[in-house]
């Protein structure tokens, strides 16, 4: 216990094209499709499929941020922890009004295809995470 | 010989537009390969992880999927090849192409029906022109690749997979494509994608090893329904990048040997012109000198 201050989560996340965010965090909060899970440096391995598409991470610098992560999933193993999502994005770099309109469209369009029903998920990844973070 | 110079002057100014063209061509590819790499290293993390996660539930569960088994007795081989929307590229599309050919001699020899799928218009145009069947294709982006156009291919792909031999599905799934190995080498190339063959396993686990218990939320069977399509998606996109930046190094090359030949032929045709040129003045002054003379005869007759 006493070099608690030293254990920290290695977290990368990581969408197709780039890596949005590196480095060291004390705790990571994300939604499985089991319910939210955190997780504390120590975690056993973990495998799980994201489901909300939102994730806290809280780094070292006791800065806290949220991410959007639709349809990502996440994986623990030796304080690593990495969340892959194919369009991963910072809640800060997401432009809320934006978002909520690009929510609106997809909502009227329906999720009659699968592209619409992803589309629908994408944006309302993107206007939870810009909320939580504003 | 007037028109002839006028003719060698045409020419040498054709093929000098020419050079500037095909040095700009050069240019332009030279400076899009870097882009390039440099998308093919920002995807290697995802990627990266995604295979270590994969191998990761294959290694320490066991899990039997559909994208993971062998069919018995396959009958259908789907070939994706992965070739170039523009010309300009050397013998880049005809290789891939060429590679594919093979491949599917091979294939027929195994006695399987082949289903084509093609991305790049330089293939489309080949099938096309040949009347042979393509069950789906995809162009307009081959020199930049987005991750929204690997995955609609690999949806495509997995979907032809999953469904049944009998209703058209296939059985395997091949791709060809241009491994982009350094600036002066890249290597056709056949993988096989599906069924997938998970290899890169971590650390494989020594007999006596405590395995690390992974927990899998919601299950191990879920887990690896979501991670797959991503990894066949990611492996795609990896193709692609690949193919792009091999591309991108063959249109430099060519476009280079392009204009190397310009030069060339513009230095050629400088020669023949001030050949041309000299063998006029010569010429003319033969004349003159013919004509002098030919008058100082004549005077020098009068008097």
């Amino acid at each position: 216990m006493a070099d608690e201050s030293a254990k920290h989560l290695e977290v990368a996340l990581v969408a197709a094209e780039r890596t949005v965010w590196q480095g060291q965090a004390r705790i990571v909060i994300a939604r499985t499709t089991d319910g939210d899970v955190g997780i504390l440096p120590g975690h056993a391995p973990l495998l799980g499929l994201l489901q909300g598409g939102t994730v806290q991470v809280r780094t070292v610098d006791d800065e806290y941020f949220v991410a959007a992560a639709p349809d990502g999933f996440i994986s623990v193993a030796n304080d690593r922890v990495s969340i892959l999502a194919e369009n991963a994005e910072m809640g800060h770099d997401i432009d809320l009004e934006e978002a909520r309109r690009e929510l609106d469209q997809a909502l009227a369009t329906g999720t009659d295809s699968t592209v619409d029903a992803d589309e629908l998920r994408l944006a309302e990844a993107r206007v939870r995470a810009a909320e939580q973070t504003s | 010989m007037p028109a002839n110079l006028r003719e060698l002057r045409d020419r040498k100014a054709s093929v000098s537009t020419i050079k500037k063209l095909t040095r700009a061509m050069e240019l332009i590819a030279a400076s899009r390969i870097v882009k390039a790499q440099q998308r093919a290293q920002a995807a290697g993390p995802y990627a990266r992880e995604l295979t270590r996660a994969v191998s990761a539930v294959a290694t320490f569960s066991n899990v039997d999927h559909p994208l993971t088994t062998e069919k018995e007795n396959p009958r259908r081989a789907a070939v994706l090849l992965i070739t170039s929307d523009r010309g300009q590229a050397g013998a880049y599309s005809a290789n891939v192409i060429r590679e594919g050919e093979r491949l599917n001699q091979l294939l027929r020899e195994e006695e399987k029906q082949i289903v084509p799928y093609i991305t790049g218009r330089k293939g489309i145009a080949y099938y096309a022109f040949r009347q042979r069947e393509i069950a789906q294709s995809w162009a307009g982006e081959s020199d930049n690749p987005s991750f929204a156009q690997a995955r609609e291919v690999a949806d495509a792909l997995i979907e032809a997979f999953l469904t049944p031999t009998e209703e058209g599905g296939v059985d395997e799934i091949h791709i060809v494509f241009t491994r982009f190995v350094s600036m002066l080498t890249q290597r056709t190339d056949v993988i096989r994608l599906l069924p997938l063959e998970v290899v890169e396993g971590e650390e494989a686990p020594a007999a006596d090893d405590v395995l690390p218990l992974y927990e899998f939320e919601p299950s191990a069977e879920e887990v690896l329904d979501g991670l797959l399509p991503k990894y066949v998606a990611s492996r795609i996109h990896f193709c692609m990048l690949q193919a792009a930046a091999s591309e991108l190094a063959n249109r430099q090359r060519a476009m280079k040997s392009a204009t190397d030949n310009a030069q060339d032929l513009i230095e050629k045709l400088t020669r023949d012109l001030n050949q041309a040129r000299q063998a006029q003045i010569t010429q003319e002054i033969s004349e003159i000198v013919g004509g002098a003379s030919a008058l100082a005869d004549a005077n020098a007759g009068s008097e």
